[in-house]
């Protein structure tokens, strides 16, 4: 029962359950006893009654009156009287085992067995039910009890809607009438019943409910949950969509071998790869499985569909993931020629890509772009090696007004994905978030209100998709609100404040453009560097719009509040990232950085890496269990010329596939000769460490 | 009173205490007392139980309202102190208590086959919180044992056009609340949490847990907790709407509390939400009782026997139909001695409690100073107030579908000049204090003289019922049964003005009338106070093993 404190034991209690424990013990063996002979006569089924009155979670009681049960009705010849108080027997004895345990898994389990019999009546369950759960409204047995004798009986969903209105006028704080309310409205709703044909009349009265619940008791979680439940159906488009791409949709690619950048030229369309393939990156609005070459049809000069590989980008060993990569070959071309090769994809021209939660890409999209390739001029890079990358502010420079206008006006319009097929949001979505919204102005004096306000705005911006951020500035003060207001859950409102934060900033031309710099290091000789995105003392503590940032090959983290990377795993072009002076706790934090194969400088210096002797992150987003390290770890690894890697075993997990030059781990606890040693190591291509050019052999 | 009735001889003739009236407070100060080892003889003049707190049929309730409203004549020996060997003789005299009774039948058939089947309550509307104290003291008296209690369903606040509006008194009613915004639920919700964090905050004060530092803020504050509770509920930014309702249905203020001259209770902050934390602990505390209050089948009157019961249990003499015409004095000191019954027979006791319609008749013919002196305090134990009562008998409910409820009229919400509350309470049949299928109605209000509390009833009525007179009675019943939108029609009704009349002892101690108070608290408190002024040394019923019944209270 919920709200009743536990009472601590007393010596007499003891000595008393000693002595029921011994009682218990010897009915136990008898009935045991009897179940092995197969006895199954009336003084024996007594003693296993009195066994399971006593306790209740006695299975192999249950099991053994199941035997006794069916011995008994074949026995009965089905003569309608005995198979009747067979049946009466059984549901007695079960009832007086709940009214010793309401919670018992076996009681109820049994009871459902008897009853699915088919062989009594069911309507005294309903009655009996409506005693448990008047002395326990939020009983979870007795309620998924509930359901499956409506189930049996074929009592209407919206006989039981009603029910669940009736304990919610009783008391606003029943979970569980909230909670079956939404089964119920969810079944009634797809099964399209009368009534409930339309989602926003259904939605509308709902929040008319669960609105009167929360104004009269604001500090009351049931009707918030209901109410979160009520703004996801309202908002949550079912079927996943692709959102963006890179190339992006009508760009114009300038690809190169290897060369020098031309710092004149436009940094966002010209790329290079020494691979001779070029990444082909899809990110769809939630995690999605099935993107193959059966359901992305890529059509780039002569049919190059055959063969490509599509990967999922994910932390986890799962097989969906928002972001989906492919590498495609250069075009077999004239090096000289700088022909355009158009490339067109189209994606869910066929079924194949589901979401996570089971529901189908259900309109294809597609996108064209062309690819040049550029000749390679040779110059003399072999022996110079590698710059150092320093990323200190001197180094970096706004781009020019007049680069801007003259470049930047169509790029920032491909950055999003113009989806005709985009669902442009319904006027009654709009209505009930704007409703919404006026309503909870209201509340907005309490830290829930507050939340919910916030949440409202952010959906409702979303739903206006323009790109434009109308209400970020009302969010982003709300959590700011949150964080002094409710401390306990200040990382919460915080993670959700750095999303809204990166959303503002990637909102506008003007302000990405005003965090767009070029890199030039003095010192060195002017190598042409991609355009740096510096998402720099922002407070950050979680990142976002991934979708906006897949272009990005150059990024300043640096001197932000990361706790954690989760969801940078998408931005496959990235060459240099920079986290420095962070809230990163363990390498572990890092693994997103595994599936950036392009990675070449990464500095992670003044975080707090080793810090803490146990990493809680890893137990933070998932399953422990999902976690991929461990799987690689081979044996032999453990000492490698002399250094020992059991305590950087997370480190290695995460570094071993980079190839990176520069490294920068100064500040961090972990971070020692030892570790400089097994840094040396493992990164055989490594030429920096923390800003000291490593003596190679 | 035309034949003499032979009254019988009581024996022994002297007691610990004589309690004349089995009213609510002499019936509780007899069983206190003889709970205590005292010995006690408890009379009546009437043939019942309960005095003004008896619940009568109606033929019965219509005698005693004439038996109390005139003055009877003196009696033959008229109002001087008589002597009589050692003893002066003052003659009692019953003083009128009811005013202007005014009963008006419009079904004599009703009278004819039901007349006996009423319990209809002389000083109603009256009830009790599930939280009160009254409750814990029939528990610990053991008095419980004798009553059972029905739950009133449900509050309601009454406007001029007959509608009712439940009191939102809960987080389920105000959650369920049709006429209020989504704002003032939110108020409300608030205001009702802020006074349970104050309340536990202050109870835990007292339990002496002082490091609630975090606690204090949440708190009212000692400035707010003395003034006017109607200024800090507006502090509290709640709407007049639902400050009404805080005020006169849940605090059951009775003055006008925004009418500063008129208001002769203005209530403070800390009384009122004392009050309000009585009515929301009520609410749930007893299984059975899912409101605040309850209400004893049979009526009121069940009350005072239950107590007499208890009393007798303990070796109380219960002597009914007995009136006392003297008081016997000492000659010399004019100091209390006994008591001449209407018998002839004296009876001597160290106190004696009077019901208050007895008086000694005005000392100024008195011959002897002494007695001047001695009595004087017996005249000036009254109050200009009054408060005016009413009873109506009808055949259908006021609102469909329940039974047993409360409905408050807040000042003014009737007519402009209206400046107290008017309270009534419906009960059915099924509380026995009425014929199956018929329904009571108790009203009462606050007056400074008959004429306006007869007009607050009158206000109250015409809200509720559809005027009896011109109506052919049998026949419109019918009708409207069949529209139950239609206000029932009245079939009896009682109108009277009651006298206020505060408590009062010496060696000769009175007790309160009924007040015009909905609960029994100041009763059982003026009761309470009386036994301890009598008895300095004993504890106004000791605990005794025995209170282990009074759990059947919460079954019932």
């Amino acid at each position: 029962m919920h709200g009743r404190p536990r009472k601590a034991p007393v010596p007499e209690d003891e000595a008393a359950s000693a002595a029921k424990a011994e009682k218990l013990r010897a009915l136990q063996s008898q009935v045991l006893s009897n179940h092995r002979h197969k006895i199954y006569t009336e003084e024996a089924l007594e003693l296993s009654t009195r066994l399971v009155e006593i306790n209740p979670e006695c299975y192999t009681a249950w099991n053994y009156r199941k035997l006794a049960f069916e011995h008994n009705l074949t026995r009965s010849d089905s003569n309608p009287n005995s198979v009747k108080s067979i049946l009466e027997e059984e549901l007695r004895v079960v009832e007086i085992a709940l009214r010793q345990n309401f919670k018992s898994y076996s009681a109820w389990h049994h009871r459902k067995w008897v009853l699915s019999k088919r062989h009594s009546s069911i309507e005294k369950e309903l009655w009996l039910l409506e005693k448990f759960q008047s002395a326990d409204p939020r009983n979870f047995h007795a309620w998924s009890y509930r359901r499956f004798i409506a189930a049996l009986m074929d009592r209407s969903d919206v006989d039981e809607l009603e029910y669940t209105q009736n304990l919610i006028d009783k008391n606003i704080s029943n979970y569980s009438a909230w909670h079956n309310r939404s089964v119920l409205l969810s079944n009634l709703m797809k099964k399209n019943v009368e009534g409930f044909t339309e989602k926003d009349e259904v939605l509308t009265k709902e929040y008319e409910l669960v609105r009167e619940a929360l104004f009269t008791d604001e500090d009351d979680q049931s009707g918030w949950f209901y109410h979160l439940w009520l703004l996801d159906q309202t908002v949550k488009a079912k079927s996943p969509l692709l959102v963006s791409s890179w190339p992006a949709h009508g760009s114009d690619l300038i690809l190169f071998q290897d060369r020098c950048l031309d710092a004149s030229s436009s940094p966002f369309n010209i790329f290079q790869f020494d691979s001779g393939t070029f990444p082909l990156i899809l990110y769809f609005s939630q995690a999605v499985e099935g993107v193959n070459s059966s359901t992305v049809n890529v059509e780039y000069g002569s049919n190059l569909n055959q063969g490509l590989v599509w990967k999922p980008l994910s932390t986890y060993k799962s097989r969906a993931a928002q972001a989906w990569i492919t590498q495609l070959s250069f075009p077999n071309a004239d090096l000289h020629s700088l022909e355009a090769y158009p490339v067109e994809i189209t994606v869910g021209h066929c079924q194949g890509i589901i979401s996570s939660s089971g529901f189908h890409y259900s309109q294809s999209s597609h996108f064209v772009f062309t690819v040049r390739v550029q000749p390679v001029k040779k110059e003399l890079k072999e022996g110079s090696g590698v710059e150092k990358i320093s990323w200190t502010d001197e180094n970096f420079y706004l781009c020019e007004p007049h680069f801007v206008e003259s470049n930047l006006v169509a790029w920032f319009h491909q950055l999003c994905l113009k989806n005709e097929h985009e669902p442009v949001a319904n006027a009654w979505q709009v209505k009930i978030i704007e409703e919404e919204m006026k309503h909870f102005c209201m509340l907005s004096d309490c830290k829930i209100g507050k939340l919910t306000l916030a949440r409202l705005l952010t959906a409702y911006d979303a739903l206006m998709s323009s790109g434009k951020l109308v209400h970020s500035q009302e969010i982003l003060g709300l959590y700011i609100d949150l964080m002094k207001l409710d401390p306990p859950h200040y990382q919460y409102y915080k993670n959700e404040h750095s999303v809204v934060l990166l959303q503002q900033v990637m909102s506008s031309r003007e302000s990405l453009l005003s965090r767009c710099f070029h890199y030039r290091d003095l010192t060195s000789s002017s190598r042409g560097y991609p355009m740096c995105l510096r998402l720099n003392k922002l407070s950050l503590s979680r990142i976002g719009s991934f979708a906006k940032l897949l272009w990005v090959q150059m990024l300043d983290l640096s001197h932000n509040e990361l706790q954690s990377i989760e969801g940078l795993e998408a931005l496959q072009l990235l060459i240099h990232l920079s986290l420095s002076e962070n809230k990163l706790s363990s390498f572990t934090a890092l693994e997103p950085l595994r599936q950036l194969k392009s990675l070449k400088s990464l500095d992670i210096s003044y975080n707090e890496i080793g810090a803490r002797s146990i990493d809680t992150t890893r137990y933070l987003c998932s399953s422990p269990l999902s976690n991929s390290i461990g799987n690689e770890w081979e044996q032999d690894r453990i000492l490698v010329d002399g250094v020992s890697m059991t305590n950087y075993w997370e480190a290695f997990f995460v570094l071993k596939g980079l190839n990176l030059t520069q490294l920068d781990v100064v500040g961090n606890a972990i971070a020692d000769e030892n570790f400089t040693l097994f840094l040396v190591r493992v990164l055989p291509t490594l030429k920096w460490l923390d800003g000291v050019q490593l003596n190679l052999f | 009173m035309s034949e003499p009735p032979s009254y019988p001889s009581i024996d022994p003739t002297t007691f610990d205490l004589v309690v004349v009236g089995t009213g609510l407070p002499e019936s509780m100060i007899a069983a206190a007392a003889s709970a205590s080892g005292k010995s006690v003889l408890h009379l009546d003049q009437n043939k019942f139980y309960g005095s003004h707190f008896s619940s009568l049929p109606i033929l019965e309730l219509t005698s005693f309202f004439n038996s109390n409203s005139t003055p009877l004549p003196p009696s033959s020996s008229s109002t001087s102190a008589t002597s009589s060997d050692d003893y002066s003789v003052v003659n009692l005299a019953i003083r009128p208590l009811y005013l202007d009774v005014e009963i008006s039948s419009f079904s004599t058939q009703l009278l004819d086959e039901h007349s006996n089947k009423f319990n209809l309550d002389v000083s109603g509307p009256r009830l009790l919180f599930c939280a009160d104290s009254s409750i814990d003291l029939l528990i610990k008296s053991g008095a419980s044992q004798y009553v059972e209690f029905k739950s009133i369903d449900a509050s309601f606040v009454g406007d001029e056009s007959g509608k009712l509006w439940s009191v939102p008194d809960t987080r389920a009613a105000i959650f369920k609340d049709k006429s209020l915004s989504l704002m003032e639920k939110n108020r409300l919700m608030r205001f009702f949490k802020l006074v349970q964090v104050h309340m536990a905050a202050a109870s835990d004060r007292d339990e002496g847990n002082e490091n609630q530092e975090e606690g204090k803020e949440s708190e009212i504050s000692e400035e707010d907790l003395e003034s006017p509770f109607v200024e800090f509920l507006t502090k509290m930014k709640l709407p007049s709407k639902i400050k009404s309702i805080i005020l006169y249905a849940i605090a059951m203020a009775d003055y006008d509390q925004d009418n500063k001259e008129q208001c002769k209770d203005l209530l403070k902050t800390k009384d009122g939400i004392a009050r309000l934390a009585l009515y929301q602990s009520s609410i749930g505390r007893l299984t059975n009782a899912p409101g605040a209050f309850i209400y004893p089948i049979y009526g009121q009157g069940e009350l005072p026997q239950a107590f007499c019961r208890r009393a007798a249990v303990k070796g109380c003499i219960y002597v009914l139909r007995m009136p006392v015409t003297s008081l016997l004095l000492e000659k010399s000191s004019g100091v209390y001695k006994g008591i001449r019954l209407a018998s002839g027979q004296d009876i001597f006791s160290q106190k004696l409690v009077l019901d208050p319609s007895l008086t000694v008749p005005s000392p100024s013919a008195s011959p002897l100073d002494s007695f001047h002196e001695s009595f004087q305090f017996l005249c000036m134990r009254d109050v200009k107030q009054k408060v005016a009562r009413g009873i109506c008998i009808m055949r259908s409910s006021l609102k469909p579908d329940i039974s047993n409820f409360l409905v408050v009229y807040p000042p003014q919400s009737l007519y402009p000049e209206q400046i107290t509350s008017i309270r009534a309470l419906q009960i059915s049949g099924n509380s026995a204090v009425c014929p199956r299928g018929m329904f009571v109605l108790y009203l009462s209000a606050l007056s400074d003289d008959a004429h306006q509390g007869k007009k607050s009833l009158n206000a109250a009525m015409n809200a509720l019922f559809t005027c009896p007179d011109s109506v052919n009675l049998e026949s419109s019943c019918a009708d409207q049964n069949e529209n139950a939108e239609l206000k029932p029609t009245l079939l009896w009704s009682a109108l009277y003005i009651q006298e206020l009349a505060t408590g009062q002892f010496d060696s000769i101690s009175f007790t309160p009338m009924p007040d015009g108070n909905l609960d029994y608290g100041d009763v059982l408190d003026s009761a309470m106070k009386l036994f301890q002024k009598m008895y300095p040394n004993e504890e106004f019923f000791p605990d005794t093993v025995e209170h282990d019944d009074g759990l059947s209270l919460e079954e019932t």
